[in-house]
């Protein structure tokens, strides 16, 4: 227990890093994700094209290649940012995939009348989105996007494997040094925090934009 | 068919001739991107073919496939496994037992929201001093399951919730007992609805073996750690397994959509088309899991 109450410093900084990489990685992939989503539905036909092989490339890229492609791998070409950037950076790229195809789905699972409704009573496209589509179909987005969140927030962990010294880093390091496996109590009980915070968020914001039919 | 495509007009020739000039810009900017990535790439020195040769070469392919070999068997097992217990989980989250039911939505809830990286450390690091020491294998694949026995029970139990009532109401008007309809008429449709959802499931497990890199498991990552140390071909060799791994996931994704369109189009309901239903959600789940 001393290596937990006499490291709480550590234990904190740690914390704090994971809860940064989390809210940074998330707002990145909110923002891109929200551009590529915009991409997809475009008339433009190569930004559909990027769209579509960005969310394919990215979901399916498992995340802890990524973080060492950007690490080790973009010194070798010349560009150098820190640890904590290449890995908040990895964490936006991928989430975005996720958040853009939340979107999506959001928004084909409004059925299909809506639109033509929305439509025929003479709305334009903005109109018809703004007051029909999207107040329907940010409901159905709001679970999985908390999940990209929560995904997020637990992915955050893999930055620790190339040495961001986030909440993971913090507890295997006390465990090495003063080999207290209570630190993996306390970080796990610190990691449910978060994403039953996410989740309670995510909760009351359904509820928010709920419609009652 | 989706509700974007009613949302604006058919452009007229105005409309279409900014759209054709939207395009060739976007088609210039990417272009531009795609020169400055080449460019910057070629004035480190790394488009250089020495870089690259290697990698026709038998040696390095034949240590990459053993790294091949070792995801898909992590996977494989890890799929084999999680996916029995998923479902055990999910019908004891919907037990009527209310102990059972407790334990198992604490079980999948704390670890939906536990980092496998936490656990794979605590599997390597601290339960050795306990006198639980695994095999570096299973000490990869025992979180691995922990992690995703939680997430397929949520996956099958919407899967379980999203068939009519209609159904088990069904099954016991005709006396079958809780289990038997379970197990006869309500998990051979819900498995059926959620085959797609279990195939991105694997796609998800399979990214996870990536971390065999934290035990040194020899997985496709681990192994181009020791061809990296070995060549110093960093960017060359994580590249090519990166879309080695796109690829794969690519093809599985594939097949869950094409399994999602024709599931779409399958007819629903009737006595033949019951058996030929259960027939396939068993072909599907075998195919998923080899």
């Amino acid at each position: 227990m001393n290596a937990v109450t006499d490291h709480l410093g550590d234990i904190f900084a740690g914390v704090l890093t994971t809860l940064e990489l989390t809210v940074l990685g998330f707002v990145g992939a909110l923002v891109l994700g929200i551009v590529l989503a915009v991409c997809r539905v475009s008339p433009v036909a190569p930004l559909r094209v990027v769209g579509s092989v960005y969310v394919e490339f990215f979901r399916n890229i498992p995340l802890l290649a990524l973080l060492i492609l950007f690490v080790f791998g973009l010194p070798d070409i010349g560009l150098t940012y820190s640890l904590f950037v290449c890995a908040a950076a990895s964490l936006a790229l991928s989430g975005a995939a996720f958040v853009c195809e939340s979107m999506r789905s959001g928004i084909n699972s409004i059925a299909f009348g809506q639109a033509e409704a929305a439509r025929s009573i003479g709305l334009t496209f903005v109109q018809s989105l703004r007051f029909v589509i999207l107040p329907q179909a940010l409901r159905a987005m709001v679970q999985p996007i908390v999940n990209t969140f929560i995904g997020i927030a637990l992915g955050s962990s893999l930055a620790s494997a190339v040495g961001v010294a986030e909440l993971t880093y913090q507890t295997q390091y006390l465990n090495l040094k003063y080999a207290a496996a209570v630190t993996f109590l306390v970080a796990g009980a610190i990691y449910l925090l978060i994403a039953f915070a996410g989740a309670m968020a995510g909760g009351w914001l359904e509820r928010r934009v709920a419609i009652r039919r | 068919m989706s509700a974007a495509t009613v949302l604006f007009d058919a452009p007229g020739p105005r409309g279409r001739r900014r759209i054709a000039l939207a395009s060739a810009a976007a088609v210039l900017v990417i272009v531009a991107v795609i020169v400055l990535v080449v460019v910057q790439f070629g004035r480190h020195g790394q488009l250089a073919g020495d870089r690259w040769s290697p990698f026709v070469h038998t040696g390095y392919l034949r240590f990459l496939a053993g790294g091949v070999r070792g995801t898909l068997i992590a996977t494989g097992v890890g799929a084999l496994l999680s996916f029995p217990l998923g479902v055990l989980a999910a019908l004891g989250r919907l037990s009527h037992n209310r102990l059972v039911s407790r334990l198992a939505t604490a079980y999948v809830e704390v670890f939906r929201s536990l980092p496998l990286l936490l656990l794979i450390y605590a599997f390597l690091l601290a339960l050795p001093r306990y006198g639980l020491n695994l095999p570096v294998f299973w000490k990869l694949v025992v979180p691995l399951v922990m992690v995703n026995v939680a997430v397929l029970a949520e996956v099958v139990r919407a899967g379980v919730n999203a068939v009519d009532r209609g159904q088990s109401e069904a099954g016991w008007s005709i006396g079958l007992t809780y289990g038997q309809t379970m197990r006869h008429v309500v998990l051979p449709q819900a498995l059926r609805i959620v085959i797609p959802a279990l195939i991105t499931g694997l796609v998800s497990l399979l990214k996870d073996t990536t971390l065999g890199y934290v035990v040194s498991y020899p997985e496709l990552m681990k192994t181009a750690t020791n061809l990296t140390a070995f060549t110093h071909l960093l960017i060359q060799t994580y590249l090519i397994i990166t879309v080695l791994y796109v690829l794969v996931n690519v093809l599985l994704s594939q097949l869950a959509h094409h399994l999602e369109r024709r599931m779409r189009t399958a007819p629903r309901g009737g006595g033949q088309a019951a058996e030929q239903l259960e027939h396939e959600t068993h072909a599907a789940t075998t195919t998923a899991v080899r």
